[in-house]
């Protein structure tokens, strides 16, 4: 960041494999151009249409006024925008920092000594859940939690509870740490790797507990890996558009993170100005977030 | 100072795409211009394109099929007599109705889009709105023209007005539908109550609720209520009960408030699911209307409020998604009363609310006169009965209701006793949010919120959709 | 004793882990073949009926073919840029990368919902790139390929540099370093950024559907939506079979990148 100004960037002090600036340049090229087109610009124009009162259909659609930051205070003062950043928090902490970076990390501390067919067998169901189309796994959690011979009702023996209604964001954070697990079990398994067995036999010689071996031999080693991994769960875990699938925000707004507010207010409400404010509201509270995380790396070093 | 230098370039560069911006989302709308509508008139060789959100094979199939498969072939031939070249193309989506909207939406604010497309009846006043869409007559470019098609006779006013918006003709309305108050007669016959039953007010229905309670596993009534159920609600619940207290959803351009007449309907509601004549997690759950259809069908529920839909696609006994076998036999029907005798919308003593679509030109098509001759043709008398392929359905066409409901008794009760009776909402471009404003009422009171409570919510609900206090009536 | 113990502990963690994993996948296997599927998984009363009729359909074959098309153009479209951009990232130092990368990573978790979906099309419309899987591709790679390249960095951050140096005291050219010693050392890592995006691409239902004009030319994410009747009733008999049909893809793509390269996501950040 420091020379981000710097006219010509200085010769890069390690270049082991001779590519020179010219060339990474040119390898950057084709990513930085797609981006820019297809993401960068339509974010700012996004970003544009948040300050206006454009609409889908109706008058505001043919001439859009400005009104400048009107969206923004009005989603301050929206308690339905307030109830989705509350449930998303919930849906990120419950689902993503606690469900799937524990559920992954156990499994990945666990599987380290099963034997090979076992490991391939719960891997490959752990991922098996993570890569299938989400459409076709909303179909199977609703099947799951449904009122009338769901499984869930038939393996507790309680028959007619109607587990997405009444319990929804409970619902939602079993769901989410089910189908997102993969990516946490991955990232640990190879980190657990990079953790030099002589240390972790010296733990053992000494008599160290599990708890105090993962505690200050393990954990150290993976400090960075935990957090990145946590920076990019709770990222997609905050943007993750499925919740819709499974409850469609309902009940009454129970389970309406904000990309289901987003998404009901774009395309039931049409306010296409109104939802692209809030948009950015969430990429500023992603924003937080990462700087938390990047600040807490940082304090590692 | 350095670090206010570094950002004066993406700072520059910014202000550049923003300014470039404001062009592009102001300038698609405005300065449509004025075409000819006699452009391309003479055309030896035509295209067009037709729009639905219909599907072979999947939503709105038998829609689908038929345009492809039978009013394509035979407009192309026709006019192959007249020595035209055609080549009809069908764009069919078959999605939620909200997406299609969207892309339809974009499409014409980019002036493309297809040359003719089918669209809901509330969407007519907010597709005019932004411009997307125009009155035929100006389309077409002769109101003489239009005015002389001979269908008009045929449609009746009242239906007319799907494709209708501030007294202008938009489009030709495809067939309707009514609703209704179905009953289960084997369940009727258990409680004691006849097979021919005609409620005269809401006391009556809460009555034969009641009768229907002591039956053991049966849910008495499911008058749609909450946003799950989404527009279902307000169409066969809220609207419905509104219109029989004699209020509707807009009068004279201002929307219905916290007024005494919507404490009345929610009060009903709350009669309703506090005592146990409704079900009201039923009303909480995604698929909870499917659900309602599945238990009707298996004689768990006694009196169900739906449009002819229900009849003809759901409890259908061969096709339908809840098929019950015995249909013919086991399911009453009965109009909707008003609140008390009388109290009803123009005075009526029964009520309906009524849906739709219509079919519109695209202003931008390359050509319009072939689209309106397109148009008459699909809304012929041939090619409405065509379209049903044998089923009996509600068309637009007053003949062809004569002669294809006639076997119908349930159908034919829709279009002789409840189509003279029905209301259409409004189609402006507020209603989608003051419609989830309501069935966010119903959702409150059949969650356990007093009347009182939901009532005022939902009064600052319709004040901010509505733009206004003085939007809003209230009392 | 203890350690009787504690393998009896480890097999009942791994029984409950494998169960909750296991137990939501049984519809997919019960429903498609049973006479009357419904959302309840339940011991199907057999029949290959549903699988007959979703043959039948006039556009479900046609669709995964669509989908395969748009997700393997994205996928070797994503996997190839990403390698390229992050190699360089990784082994030069260009100015202000991280703030960039992370940057990038934020928008891109935004900006491919809903609000955005009308810069895209308006700007897509005046590329003349509607009705086009081509332009389907285009839009899920710019925006699928920001996190591909922070996944991907980490790969190549974890290769030593050492085996660049020595290549180069050996007198390889940059080109024969890429080829014969970064390459092969990072094939695990590309290929697992491949059935990522793949996967990613395949599940998306709201890029093609605005973009793409006819039916035959949707895949399959959009397809399945359409299996409604007038009511918007769900089409049980169709819906299963069609989405074990949609899911066999992806697994089969991740069977045989996990046999070939295996795979898994290495590394974190090392900044």
């Amino acid at each position: 960041m420091a020379s981000a100004s710097a006219g010509v960037p200085r010769q890069p002090a390690r270049d082991v494999a001779g590519l020179g600036v010219g060339r990474a340049l040119g390898f950057v090229a084709p990513a930085m151009l797609l981006i820019g087109a297809f993401l960068v610009f339509p974010a700012l124009w996004t970003i544009y249409i948040g300050i206006t009162n454009y609409r889908l259909t109706g008058i505001e659609a043919i001439s859009p006024s400005i009104v400048g930051l009107r969206n923004y205070t009005d989603a301050l003062n929206d308690t339905l925008f307030h109830n989705a950043l509350w449930l998303t928090m919930l849906f990120v902490l419950g689902s993503a920092i606690i469900g799937q970076n524990f559920l992954g990390f156990t499994l990945a501390w666990v599987m380290r000594r099963a034997r090979p067919v076992v490991r391939r067998t719960v891997e490959g169901l752990v991922l098996l859940a993570w890569i299938l189309p989400s459409t076709v796994v909303a179909y199977l959690w609703v099947a799951f939690f449904d009122r009338d011979g769901g499984t869930l009702n038939s393996m507790l023996g309680t028959p007619g509870t109607a587990w997405l209604i009444d319990y929804p964001m409970a619902c939602l954070v079993i769901f989410n740490t089910w189908r997102g697990t993969a990516f946490s079990m991955m990232l640990y398994s190879s980190a657990l790797q990079a953790v030099p067995p002589s240390q972790l036999e010296s733990a053992r010689m000494v008599g160290a507990s599990g708890w105090q071996t993962l505690r200050d031999v393990v954990f150290p080693h993976i400090r960075g890996h935990v957090l990145t991994n946590t920076l990019l769960i709770s990222l997609w875990t905050a943007n993750d558009f499925s919740p819709f699938l499974l409850t469609k925000g309902g009940p009454n707004h129970e389970s309406e993170t904000v990309p289901v507010y987003i998404y009901n207010v774009a395309l039931q409400g049409g306010e296409l100005g109104y939802s692209s404010a809030i948009s950015f509201l969430l990429l500023i509270a992603n924003l937080l977030v990462s700087l938390i995380y990047l600040r807490l790396l940082r304090r590692r070093s | 100072m350095r670090s206010l230098s570094r950002l004066s370039g993406p700072a520059v560069l910014g202000t550049a795409a923003l300014l470039l911006l404001t062009g592009c989302l102001g300038s698609s709308g405005s300065g449509t211009g004025d075409q000819d509508a006699n452009r391309n008139a003479d055309a030896k060789k035509v295209e067009l394109t037709i729009g639905s959100n219909a599907v072979k094979g999947g939503k709105s199939s038998a829609g689908a099929t038929f345009i492809e498969d039978v009013l394509i072939p035979k407009f192309v031939a026709e006019q192959k007599g007249k020595g035209v070249d055609v080549t009809v193309k069908f764009q069919g989506d078959g999605s939620d109705d909200e997406v299609y909207k969207q892309k339809l939406s974009l499409d014409l604010q980019n002036k493309s889009g297809p040359d003719l497309f089918q669209i809901d009846g509330i969407w007519v006043g907010e597709f005019a709105q932004a411009g997307y869409i125009k009155p035929l007559t100006d389309t077409v470019g002769d109101a003489a023209k239009v005015d002389d098609w001979d269908g008009w006779k045929q449609i009746p006013e009242t239906v007319q007005q799907l494709g209708s918006f501030e007294g202008k003709r938009y489009g030709v309305p495809g067939g309707t539908d009514g609703r209704v108050l179905f009953f289960n007669k084997k369940l009727f016959q258990q409680a004691g109550l006849p097979a021919d039953w005609q409620p005269k007010s809401w006391d009556d229905i809460i009555a034969a609720g009641q009768a229907l309670k002591k039956l053991p596993g049966v849910t008495p009534i499911q008058i749609n209520a909450g946003t799950a159920m989404g527009e279902a609600t307000t169409m066969q619940g809220v609207l419905p009960l509104l219109v029989g207290t004699g209020a509707t959803v807009n009068t004279d351009g201002k929307w219905l408030g916290d007024t005494p007449q919507l404490r009345q309907v929610l009060d009903f509601y709350h009669q309703i699911y506090s005592t146990g004549l409704g079900d009201p997690v039923l009303q909480r759950e995604a698929k909870g209307r499917d659900k309602s259809f599945a238990e009707f069908a298996a004689n768990k529920i006694g009196i169900l409020a739906e449009s002819d839909y229900f009849w003809r696609s759901v409890v259908e006994p061969k096709e339908g998604v809840a098929k019950m076998a015995d249909r013919d036999t086991a399911v009453g029907w009965a109009l909707i009363p008003a609140s008390k005798p009388g109290t009803g919308v123009k005075g009526q003593d029964y009520v309906s609310m009524s849906g739709g679509g219509a079919t519109v030109i695209n202003p931008n098509t390359k050509f319009p006169q072939q689209a309106w001759e397109l148009l008459q043709f699909m809304n012929s008398a041939e090619m409405v009965k065509a379209s049903l392929d044998g089923a009996a359905k509600i068309t637009q066409r007053t003949d062809v209701n004569n002669e294809v409901l006639a076997t119908d008794p349930m159908l034919n009760f829709v279009a002789t006793k409840v189509l003279p009776i029905t209301q259409f909402r409004p189609g402006l471009a507020e209603y989608p949010k003051i419609s989830a404003a309501l069935q966010q009422a119903t959702a409150d009171v059949v969650g356990g919120r007093s009347t009182d409570a939901a009532a005022k919510a939902y009064e600052k609900a319709v004040e901010t959709a509505a733009g206004g206090k003085d939007k809003v009536t209230s009392n | 004793m203890t350690y009787v113990v504690r393998r009896i502990g480890f097999y009942v963690l791994i029984c409950a882990i494998t169960f909750f994993f296991a137990v939501p996948m049984l519809w997919i296997a019960s429903a498609p073949f049973d006479k009357n599927p419904g959302l309840g998984v339940h011991w199907p009363d057999w029949t290959l009926d549903n699988v007959r009729k979703t043959l039948d359909h006039p556009y479900a074959l046609h669709s995964l073919v669509n989908s395969l098309l748009i997700c393997v153009a994205t996928a070797v479209a994503v996997t190839a840029f990403a390698a390229l951009a992050s190699y360089a990232l990784s082994r030069v130092r260009i100015p202000g990368r991280d703030a960039l990368l992370y940057g990038l990573l934020l928008l891109s978790s935004v900006v491919t919902g809903t609000a955005a979906m009308v810069p895209i099309f308006v700007m897509m419309f005046q590329l003349g790139l509607i009705d086009s899987r081509f332009g389907v591709a285009l839009v899920m790679t710019g925006g699928l390929l920001p996190a591909a390249i922070f996944i991907l960095k980490d790969f190549v951050d974890a290769v030593p540099k050492s085996y660049e140096e020595s290549a180069r005291v050996f007198g390889a050219s940059t080109g024969q370093i890429l080829r014969d010693v970064v390459l092969p050392v990072a094939r695990p890592g590309l290929a697992t950024i491949m059935v990522w995006a793949f996967v990613n691409a395949w599940g998306n239902f709201l890029v093609p559907f605005l973009l793409i004009r006819s039916i035959d030319k949707q895949p399959a994410a959009v397809l399945q939506q359409t299996f409604t009747d007038e009511g918007g009733s769900a089409n049980l008999s169709v819906i299963p079979v069609f989405a074990l049909l949609f899911s066999i893809p992806v697994v089969v793509l991740y069977l045989l990148v996990n046999s070939r390269y295996g795979f898994r996501f290495h590394g974190g950040i090392k900044s």
